[in-house]
C-alpha cells in the first residue's frame, strides 16, 4: 500500500521510438523531492547516531514527527523496489529465508531486506531500523511482518491495532482503546527519542498532516473533469508523499503546487495524460508495480483512463482532535466493513464518471481482495457499470499475467462500448 | 465403556457433525456455529445454546464459496461459506465470526452479505494489545456485544451466574483435554494418531458437560494401563489444522506417535483457563489476554523468538524426536512465522518437516514419502 516516485508511467510506457521522457511539472518535481528528503533525513539521523525507525504506511506519523525522530516506510521502498524490477530477486531472497512465496510481495521484500540483501534501487536504500512502528488497520500480516524485523535486529516494536471494523461508524470503544494505545505509543517513543512529547510540536504536525490530506483530496478530486487534466496513474506516484511525508509541511505545499497545476490545464482545456480520454474507469486496488508498462499498454491503447482509486478517501485523513485522528485511522481501506468500502467507492465512481471498473485481484493482499466479489456485483447493481478483474500481484511479477490482463481489458472496453450505446440509444 | 468404546464415539461424533447437529435440534437446542479462533464459546453455553465449531471440512468441494472468494484463501474459511451456502449449516441458529487474520476479516462480511437471510451473524474483533488494561477492556466490550446478540437469539437474558457456571465446565473441559494429551503420548500403542484427532475434534460437536464426562472416563481408563513402551517414533505435530483420517494413516503406518502438539484445533484452543471468580466477562477477557505463543497473536516482546522456543521445547519435553508442520496453504499467521520456528527447532537440533496442506488435497502421495523418510531419520 505503497507508492514510488520516479517510475511514472508516462516515463515507462511502451514506444516504438525511444522518447526522451517529459520533464516533470514543478508540483511534481517538488512532490518527488520530499521523498526523497525522507529517505535522505534517515541517513543523516543514522550518521548523527539517532535512532531510526521503519512505520507502516498508516501508522499516526504525527507521533513521530512531533519526537523529531527519522521514520522510513517499508511499504514506499517495497512499491519502489519493485517498480524498478528488483522486486522478485527479493522476494525469492525472503523465500530462500523461509518465507512462503504466498506471502504479501511487499513483507517479503522488506524482510529479505531487513536481513541484510541490498537492494539494486538505490533510491530505496534505508539504514537499518532501530525501532519499528506498526500499526494493522492495513493488514493482519504487518504485525507478523514487523515482529519478524524486531526479532531480527532485536529492536522495540511500538504496535497500534486497529481491530476490524463490522460497521460504517468507528465505536466510543474502538475510539478509546485507540486512544489508549496512542498514549502508550507516545511513552514508549518518548524513551526511544530521549525526549518529552512536545505538544506544540504534535499539533503542528497534525496540522500539517490535515493540510496535506485536505491537499491530496484536492489533487484527487480534479479527475472529476471530463477529459481529466491528467491520468489517475499518477495519482499512484503521489502516493508516496502521503505516504512517507503526511506530517510535513513540504508535502501539503508541494500538493497544493501540483494542484495550481492541474487548475491551470483545467482552465485551458489541457492535461498531462498522454493519450485522448474515451473511457473513464476505477481502478480497483494497489498497481502492479513491476508491470506498470503492461498495465498502461492497452489502456493506451484503448484510451482508458483512470479516473478514480481508492486511495483518494483512503489517505485522505481529516481530523480535528486527537478523538476523530483515532477514528480516522481506523479507516484504513481493509478494516472497514463492505458497506463502507461500497460506499468509498460509488462515491468516487459516481463524483469522477467512471464507466467502469478494473479490479485487481492481488495475490499480496488478502484483505484487499477478499470482498471484491461482492463489491463487483454491487458496483455493477448500483452504478450500471461493467467491472472486469484480472490477477496479478503488487510486487512479484510471478503472479501477473499479461495476457490474462490483456483480455480482460479489451473485453471490459467492449462491455463499457455497449453500455455507452445502450445509454445514447435511450437517450 | 472400554477404552475402545469410549474412542469410538468419540470418532463418530467428529466424523459426522452434520448428525451431531441433527441431534441437538432434534432435542429442541439452539446451536450455534463457532468459526476459529478464540471465540467465547462459553458465552454460547451460558445462553444455553451448543456451540458449534466450523473448521473446515475434508470431504467438501469448494464451489459456491467461489462467487465470493478469489482461490488463495485458507480453504478452512471458504469450506465454511461453502457449508453454510450449499445448505450443510442450514440448522444453525447463528454463526461467530471472529477477525484476527486476514483472511477472516473479509470472510467475515463474504458470510454477513450471504446469510443476510439466512442466519445471524456475530461479529467479533479481538484486540492484538490484549493484555493491558484498555485491551482488557475492549474485549470485555466485544464480548458484550456478543452476549447481547446471543440474548436475541435465544431469547432469554445471559446471566453472570451462567457464565460463571459455563467458565467452571470449560476449564474443567480444557484440563480433561490437558490431561488426555498426556495419556496419549503415555498410552500412544492404544491412542493413535487417528483415534488421538478424534477425541480431540469431537470437543468442537459437543456440550462440554457431556464431552467431558466421556473424556473424564477416557482418562480414567488410559491412566489405568501401564505406560506403554513405544518402539515407533514419536513426533509433535504443529500448524492450524491436522484431523484428517488418510493423512493420520500415514503416521500410523509408519509407526509415528504423537506426543505433543502445537496446533490450533487442538491444544492451543484449550492451553489457557479462565479465572473463576470476580466479573465473569472480565474473566474471559483476560483469558484471551493470557494468550500466548500462538501464531495469530501480537507478542509484545516480538524481539525474542519466545514462540519458536516454546514449540522448541514442547518436543524436548514430550520425548518426541522431531516435528512435523501441517503448513495451511495460504496461511499467513502461520508462514509468517515459520522462519523462527525453523531457527529455533535448528538452534535446539530438533528434526523438522514441513507438510503443505489444505482440506482439498485427495492425494497424499507426496506426504507419505515425505513423512516415511522423516520417521527414518528420528528414528535413526
Amino acid at each position: 500500500m505503497a507508492e514510488t516516485e520516479k517510475t511514472t508511467v508516462a516515463a515507462t510506457e511502451a514506444a516504438p521510438v525511444k522518447k526522451a521522457p517529459k520533464p516533470a511539472s514543478p508540483g511534481t518535481q517538488a512532490l518527488r523531492k520530499v521523498v526523497s528528503d525522507v529517505y535522505a533525513a534517515a541517513w543523516t539521523a543514522k550518521e548523527k547516531g539517532e535512532p531510526v525507525g521503519w512505520s507502516s504506511s498508516k501508522f499516526p506519523c504525527e507521533i513521530a514527527e512531533a519526537l523529531g525522530l527519522a521514520v522510513v516506510y517499508p511499504e514506499n521502498q517495497a512499491a519502489g523496489i519493485a517498480a524498478q524490477h528488483d522486486g522478485e530477486r527479493m522476494c525469492q531472497a525472503a523465500e530462500e529465508l523461509g518465507f512462503d512465496n504466498d506471502i504479501c510481495g511487499y513483507a517479503r521484500i522488506s524482510l529479505a531486506y531487513a536481513s541484510g540483501v541490498e537492494t539494486t534501487n538505490e533510491s530505496r536504500r534505508v539504514p537499518m531500523p532501530d525501532f519499528v512502528l506498526c500499526c494493522n488497520n492495513i493488514c493482519n500480516c504487518m504485525t507478523k511482518w514487523y515482529e519478524n524485523i524486531a526479532r531480527m535486529h532485536n529492536i522495540p516494536l511500538i504496535m497500534i491495532d486497529v481491530p476490524y471494523n463490522n460497521e460504517v461508524t468507528v465505536s466510543d470503544s474502538q475510539v478509546a482503546y485507540m486512544r489508549a494505545q496512542f498514549d502508550d505509543a507516545i511513552h514508549q517513543m518518548e524513551k526511544i527519542a530521549g525526549r518529552k512529547f512536545d505538544e506544540k510540536k504534535f499539533e503542528q504536525a497534525c496540522a500539517n498532516a490535515n493540510r496535506t490530506a485536505k491537499a491530496w483530496l484536492k489533487v484527487c478530486d480534479y479527475l472529476q473533469y471530463k477529459p481529466a487534466p491528467m491520468s489517475g496513474f499518477d495519482l499512484f506516484n503521489h502516493m508516496a508523499d502521503v505516504v512517507t511525508a503526511r506530517g510535513k509541511t513540504a508535502t501539503a505545499e508541494a500538493f497544493e503546487l501540483l494542484a495550481t497545476e492541474l487548475e491551470e490545464h483545467v482552465k485551458n482545456g489541457t492535461t498531462t495524460a498522454p493519450f485522448p480520454e474515451q473511457y473513464r474507469v476505477m481502478f480497483e486496488g494497489i498497481p502492479c508495480w513491476p508491470d506498470l508498462r503492461a498495465l498502461f499498454k492497452p489502456l493506451k491503447a484503448n484510451g482508458v483512463n483512470v479516473t478514480a482509486v481508492v486511495y483518494a478517501p483512503a489517505f485522505g485523513f481529516v481530523y480535528d482532535d486527537m478523538d476523530s485522528m483515532a477514528r480516522a485511522y481506523c479507516k484504513a481501506p481493509n478494516s472497514v466493513c463492505i458497506e463502507q468500502g461500497v460506499e468509498w467507492r460509488e462515491g468516487i465512481c459516481r463524483d469522477n464518471k467512471v464507466d467502469g471498473v478494473l479490479v485487481h485481484y492481488n495475490r499480496s493482499c488478502k484483505p484487499w481482495s477478499g470482498y471484491m466479489a461482492e463489491m463487483q456485483r454491487r458496483f455493477t447493481k448500483d452504478l450500471g457499470v461493467p467491472c472486469a478483474g484480472f490477477d496479478g500481484d503488487q510486487a512479484d511479477p510471478r503472479n501477473f499475467n499479461q495476457a490474462q490482463y490483456e483480455t480482460r481489458v479489451q473485453g471490459l472496453v467492449e462491455a463499457m462500448e455497449e453500455t455507452k450505446k445502450l445509454k445514447e440509444a435511450r437517450a | 465403556m472400554s477404552i475402545e468404546a469410549l474412542v469410538k464415539e468419540f470418532a463418530e461424533v467428529a466424523a459426522n457433525p452434520k448428525a451431531q447437529l441433527k441431534k441437538y435440534k432434534d432435542q429442541g437446542k439452539k446451536c450455534i456455529g463457532v468459526m476459529p479462533y478464540f471465540a467465547p464459546e462459553e458465552l454460547v453455553a451460558a445462553a444455553g445454546m451448543v456451540p458449534f465449531g466450523m473448521w473446515g471440512s475434508n470431504d467438501k468441494t469448494i464451489s459456491q464459496a467461489k462467487e465470493y472468494c478469489a482461490t488463495f484463501y485458507c480453504t478452512i474459511a471458504q469450506l465454511d461459506l461453502e457449508m453454510l451456502l450449499d445448505g450443510t449449516l442450514d440448522l444453525l441458529d447463528g454463526v461467530i465470526t471472529p477477525t484476527i487474520c486476514d483472511t477472516l476479516r473479509p470472510m467475515s462480511q463474504n458470510i454477513r452479505v450471504a446469510m443476510s437471510e439466512k442466519l445471524p451473524c456475530i461479529f467479533l474483533a479481538h484486540p492484538q494489545n490484549r493484555k493491558p488494561a484498555f485491551g482488557l477492556k475492549f474485549t470485555v466490550d466485544q464480548y458484550t456485544h456478543i452476549r447481547k446478540e446471543l440474548e436475541k437469539i435465544s431469547g432469554a437474558p445471559v446471566t453472570d451466574e451462567a457464565i460463571s457456571e459455563a467458565i467452571k465446565v470449560y476449564n474443567k473441559s480444557r484440563a480433561a483435554r490437558r490431561e488426555f494429551v498426556k495419556l496419549a503420548n503415555a498410552h500412544c500403542d492404544v491412542i493413535t494418531p487417528i483415534k488421538r484427532s478424534a477425541v480431540l475434534k469431537a470437543a468442537w460437536f459437543m456440550p462440554k458437560t457431556e464431552y467431558t464426562e466421556l473424556l473424564t472416563a477416557l482418562n480414567a481408563e488410559l491412566s489405568a494401563l501401564p505406560v506403554c513402551d513405544w518402539k515407533g517414533a514419536k513426533v509433535v505435530t504443529s500448524g492450524i489444522i491436522c484431523d484428517n483420517p488418510k493423512l493420520l494413516q500415514i503416521f500410523e503406518d509408519y509407526n509415528i506417535a504423537i506426543a505433543a502438539d502445537d496446533v490450533a484445533h487442538e491444544s492451543r484452543a484449550f492451553r489457557v483457563d479462565a479465572p473463576e471468580s470476580g466479573d465473569p466477562m472480565m474473566a474471559l477477557a483476560q483469558q484471551f489476554a493470557e494468550q500466548d505463543f500462538d501464531v495469530l497473536l501480537y507478542d509484545e516482546q516480538s524481539s525474542s523468538n519466545r514462540r519458536g522456543e516454546f514449540v522448541a521445547n514442547l518436543v524436548k519435553e514430550s520425548g518426541a524426536k522431531g516435528l512435523v508442520l501441517f503448513m495451511q496453504q495460504f496461511c499467513d499467521p502461520e508462514e509468517m512465522e515459520y522462519p523462527s520456528l525453523k531457527k529455533a527447532l535448528d538452534d535446539a537440533g530438533i528434526p523438522h518437516i514441513r507438510l503443505g496442506v489444505d482440506q482439498q488435497m485427495r492425494d497424499f502421495g507426496q506426504a507419505r514419502t515425505a513423512i516415511q523418510a522423516f520417521a527414518d531419520v528420528i528414528s535413526l
